[in-house]
Order: C-alpha cells, then structure tokens, then sequence
C-alpha cells in the first residue's frame, strides 16, 4: 500500500485514463508551508450533479445520490458530488470541494428556466454567463464553457437532464418499471405530466417535447402531455384516452409532495395519499398505472452522461456500462 | 519503509527532497542524506540506502505526504499534529492514534503497513466506546445516510447541526477516504477551512448574499440591521450550527453575537438562513402594536418559559407530569383552556394601533 493513486476498489474504480503522481521536489519546511512534494496531478475532470434538494423532505437527495452512485460505479470522473439549492454543498460552494480543475455541471432539473438559467450559473459564479449562448427554444439547451470567479477551474456547465433527448427513452423505460412489461405499448395510452406554471412557459414545452418524440417512436396506442396546473389537466386524465391501460409518468425529479399527494388524489387513484393506491388504480374503467416521479428512474443516470459527454467530457465505456445496468439487463460478458 | 519507497525517494533525490527533517539530495552520482541531527554528503547508493534503511520512519513520512493532494496533504497534517510533533514523536503517537475533533466527528489518525497512515472517524461522543460497540463502516458514501436524520429520525436540513447521530464508525480509510467522508458529513468545511489558513477565505456578508437573491428570496434584503442580528442568534450560534460564523452584516458592520469555536469557518448565510430570513423579512414588514389583556404573574412566566423550552428545543425533555415546569404539557393544556377561546386566541385582547 502507498500513496499512489489511480488505485482500483469499490469507491474509487480504475478510470479509464490514467493520472499521473508526479513527484517534484519542493522545499518542505513548516507546517504553514506544508506543499505536498508530490502533487496528484489531477486530469480526470469532475462531475457535479445540481439538484433543488429540500430543508423538509428528506427522500429530495434521493436521486442525486442515486444516480451519483451509479455514475462513480462507471468510473467516468475522478470525481463525482451532488450538489444542491437546498442542502449541502451549495452550489455556491461545491466547486471548491473538488480537487479537479475541469468540471461538468448538469443539472438534475426537468426543465429550463430560473434554477437553470439564473440561480445555478449565479451561484455557481460563472464569469460571463449569458443565457443566449444555450442558444434555445426552451428544450435545446446545450452547454458552455466558462471559468468560475472564486475557484482556477474550467466549468462547462450544461443544459439539464429534462430537456435532453434521452429522456424520452427514461420516460418509456419508467413505463417499462411500472408496469413490469419490457414490451408495453400497445393497448396502452402514456401520459407525461408537468407542473406546468405560467411563471415559466419552458415547463410545458419540455413536457410537450417528450410526448411529441413518445409519440414518433409509434410505440404507445396515445400520447398525451398533462399538467397540474394548466389545460389539459391531470384531473381529468381518463377523458383524453380510449385505450383501457393507461402508463401516467410524471416529469419531476424527485417524489414528494406533487408526485405523491396531489397528482394520485387529483386523478382519483385514492382519495387520501396517505391511505397510498394500488398499481394499477381502476379510475372510470381505465386502469392507471402511476408511475411516480421519472427521475428515479435508474436509467436518468444516463442522460446525467450524456450530457457531460455531449460538453466534450470523455468518458470511456462508461455510457455503454451505465446503460447496461440501468436497464437491467447483463452487462456484456456476464 | 518499503522497496518501493526507497526507490521513489532515490528518484525523487535528483530534484531534491525535504520533508519534516529529512532532505535528500543527488548531483550525479553522489547523495546528500540529512536527518534532524546530521547531514551525511558524499554518498553512493549503497551509503545512501543504507541510511534511509536507518531512518525508516523519515522515509515513509515522506511518502506518504508525497502522494496526497495538498488539501488532503494540509488536512492530515493538521489531524496528526504534525506542526507540534516531529517525526519520530508523531510515529510513537500514532500506535495509539492521534486525534482531533472536527464538527461532531472525531477524527484519529493510526500507523498503517509500512508507515502509512489509517484513519478512523466516529462520533466525538462515542470516543470511549469498544469498537466492536460501534456498526462499522468503509464506503465514504455511507455517511450521507447517516447524516441524513438525527437520533430520534429526524431529517437534518442543516449538515453542520449539533444533532449528528451516534454508533457508527468508520474504520481503514486512507487520507482521500477520510476527507471524502468527512466532506459528506459536512460539506465544503475541508476547503473551506484550508482556504482560512492560508488566509484567502473568501467571506460574503449577509448584505451582499440578500442583494443577488431572486424570486421569493428577493425580499430577504429587507432585513433590517436589528433582524440581522437576530437571525444569526436564531440559528448560527454554536448550539444550532458547528460552523463559526466568519461573515457579518457588511464589511463594516461587525455583529454582536457570539461567533462560535468551531474549528471550520461559515463563509456566507447558508441556504436555511436565507430561507428563515426571508420568514422574517415578511414578518418584520408589521409595525408593533399594545395589546391588552390579563395574565396572572406565573402566566406571563409561564409564557416565557415555553418560548424558550421551543427555543432551546427542551420540550421532549420535559416530564409528562412536572407540571411545575411552565413549558408542561398539562400546564400549556390548562392556560390554553383558561385565556384562550376555541381557535386558541387569547380572550378578550384590546388591540392598541
């Protein structure tokens, strides 16, 4: 055992390219002066995961740590931190505590708007943040390379997981879950549900996006784009489908109180959330099969990569490892 | 001291060394060796080995430091004491474990092979407790869970709250374990603490966090200078957070109270600060008015008392039946059906504008 690093174990997976330890020699004198002679040269980048959390709910971190978890697996990054609006690290303070000097930020936000196109970049103290350089519609968000003013380090800060392609395929894998079927699509009608807020016209059309490329693909008998506070709403989710199956996928990143309480008492499934409700609910001779927020969904962890790899970051097998489990099936050679 | 070592230190030599007392040096063939109490020049390898072999514990100091980050490098250092011990005193220490408190955790450094170090992290309570006493653990990870709710199950909102659970220890870590673990207990305090010491903590005041908040926030710098000053009594003195407190109102305005002993620094107003001044800023906006109406002496004590029993978070530690406790159940039961109506109002009140 000594100090060199990479090394290879359970928190720390062999990455796929190598650091170096570089042994210089500096004079080494006090304490105060304390240099290590041999500083780990860190050129594997950073991920940072930006999530709301929650100073009243404590299942908020869930799928940031989960989805963290499944990343530092992959051995992508040299580093991997959730970071958060509510909790700790603060976005404000997250980037000094990793070592790396490259770091992709995404977002674990389902659409764009104030958290992702104001509090983040603000907090985050990125030096010439201009919103126009995501150069987006609403659903495009790409990503930008900029310096952070309070740390020496390269940020490339990306647009977030919800309005990222792949998240159709989470939204249709989160079917897949609940309902137990690999196949399911025909006979049956899915739903995607925003909260949908005049305080932000980009909510709905992340919603919209989604349904739209469900609806391309020609898997599901309906698509249709819900909402909880706008038309067409959720509460009356069984007048827009004939199909008698109905997959209800609601677009938020952690299950709390909307994806708890409101959106299964709003649609009827029970009449108290705390008394819960079955999977499948019958509601007016349609079977709903509620799926709970899509971001815990395992394979969200994917499209976190995507959109680092997507800003240029490199890493590896990772995608192709992180696919694999996720969707539950082996990975190759198993 | 190891082969490995001994190689790494012969290679490292031609650019030089220097490490708590130990230098080492080559210039072609020839090695400087010097240890705290002599200087040996001239060497050839074989000299140069057979010194470093003497001085195991110089050598294996160096490596060690030489292969850790400067933040874990500054970190460790510090758990182990290494500006008061030299060398020899921190290796005889180190059998038994050298330690220090940080937050809650108690962090203790130990002799692993070959003269690197181990660490071990615990509740700061829990210090005297058998290890076997004590669920272990050794994936960093593992603390996020644990930091997650208080002893009674609570959810912890604030990391650096006095309320860590106890029973846990982690056990094996190596210096990048250790400070990934300690940094999810509490988060951003390793950096945060090492940019204090090499004095470039970069401090934001409440005035200058208030003025760049958005949406709901953007009433927090409504605050006035006394409602700053009541909010960092509220919640960042050590009794509600471990963090000592380094910001103030402004650059110019030093608050008064009490700024804690923690050993890492809080550089700005947390987010739970923000959020309860903005509850406060929104509160603040009424003018007082004179209210009328009739308690007894022990009543309007009474009163008192439960507000601090909340304060002090000491309701559950009140006896079911200490009535003569003011924050009593039963006592606040029989005020309450007293002076109050069926909404819990007070009774005929004369409201003075």
């Amino acid at each position: 055992m000594n100090g060199a690093r990479p090394r290879a174990d359970r928190n720390h997976p062999t990455p796929p390219a190598v650091s170096r330890l570089v042994v210089s020699a500096r004079y080494f004198p006090g304490d105060e002066a304390t240099k290590p002679i041999a500083p780990l040269e860190t050129a594997m980048p950073a991920l940072v995961i930006a999530a709301h959390g929650s100073h009243l709910n404590p299942g908020s971190h869930d799928p940031a740590f989960a989805h963290a978890d499944t990343i530092r697996a992959a051995g992508a990054f040299e580093e991997v931190r959730e970071a958060f609006w509510k909790e700790e690290p603060s976005f404000r303070e997250v980037l000094r505590t990793v070592e790396s000097e490259e770091v992709y930020v995404v977002p674990l936000f389902v659409s764009e708007g104030y958290f992702t196109e104001q509090v983040i970049p603000r907090e985050l103290r990125l030096d010439g943040w201009d919103v126009a350089e995501w150069d987006s519609d609403g659903t495009d968000a790409d990503h930008v390379t900029l310096t952070a003013d309070d740390v020496a380090k390269t940020i490339h800060y990306c647009g977030p997981v919800g309005t990222h392609e792949s998240m159709t395929d989470v939204i249709v894998q989160r079917a897949e879950s609940v309902t137990g079927d690999a196949d399911v699509g025909e006979g049956f009608g899915i739903a995607v549900v925003g909260h949908g807020t005049d305080r932000n016209e980009n909510s709905a059309k992340a919603i919209e996006y989604h349904a739209e490329r469900v609806r391309e693909t020609g898997r599901f008998d309906e698509v249709q784009a819900l909402f909880m506070d706008e038309e067409p709403e959720v509460d009356d989710v069984t007048e827009f489908f004939e199909s008698e199956d109905v997959v209800v996928v609601p677009l938020f990143v952690a299950d709390g109180y909307h994806t708890q309480e409101d959106i299964p008492e709003d649609m009827g499934l029970t009449d108290d959330y705390r008394e819960g409700y079955d999977v499948p609910s019958e509601v007016d001779d349609t079977r709903i099969w509620y799926a709970g927020a899509v971001g815990t969904e395992a394979l969200l962890a994917d499209v976190l990569l995507e959109r680092a790899v997507d800003a240029g970051a490199d890493v590896g097998n990772a995608l192709d490892l992180v696919r694999q489990r996720t969707r539950g099936t082996p990975t190759a050679g198993d | 001291m190891n082969d490995t070592q001994l190689q790494a230190l012969r290679e490292a030599a031609a650019d030089g060394v220097s490490c708590d007392g130990l230098r080492a040096e080559r210039t072609g063939e020839e090695y400087t060796f010097e240890t705290p109490e002599a200087t040996h020049e001239d060497l050839d390898e074989a000299a140069f080995d057979a010194l470093a072999t003497e001085n195991p514990w110089l050598v294996s100091n160096w490596h060690f430091w030489a292969g850790a980050s400067e933040t874990h490098a500054a970190y460790c250092r510090w758990v182990e004491h290494a500006n008061e011990l030299d060398v020899s005193e921190r290796y005889e220490a180190l059998v038994e474990g050298l330690s220090r408190e940080w937050g809650e955790l108690l962090v203790t450094a130990g002799l692993g092979e070959d003269g690197e170090r181990v660490y071990e992290l615990r509740h700061v309570d829990d210090a005297d407790m058998e290890p076997d006493a004590l669920a272990l653990h050794d994936n960093p990870l593992d603390a996020r869970e644990i930091a997650t709710a208080d002893e009674d199950g609570r959810y912890r909102p604030l990391k650096t709250a006095p309320t860590l659970q106890r029973g846990w220890r982690f056990a094996g870590l190596d210096a990048r374990d250790l400070v990934q673990t300690v940094e999810f207990f509490y988060p951003a305090t390793v950096a945060n603490w090492s940019r204090e010491r090499e004095g470039d903590l970069d401090v934001t005041h409440f005035r200058e966090t208030a003025d760049r908040q958005t949406g709901i926030y953007e009433v927090v710098d409504e605050l006035d200078a006394e409602g700053v000053e009541n909010l960092a009594a509220a919640c960042c003195v050590d009794s509600q957070c471990l963090k000592r407190r380094e910001w103030d109102e402004d650059d110019e305005t030093e608050l008064d109270v009490p700024r804690g002993d923690g050993a890492f620094p809080c550089r700005e107003p947390c987010s739970l600060v923000i959020a309860a001044a903005r509850q406060w800023a929104i509160l603040e906006s009424e003018e007082s008015r004179t209210y009328e109406f009739e308690l007894t002496p022990s009543e309007k004590n009474q009163i008192e008392e439960i507000v601090g029993a909340v304060a002090e978070g000491r309701t559950d530690e009140i006896r079911e039946a200490d009535v003569a406790d003011g924050a009593n159940r039963y006592r606040a039961r029989y005020l309450r059906a007293k002076r109050t109506d069926e909404d819990g109002d007070f009774e005929n009140v004369v409201e003075r504008q």
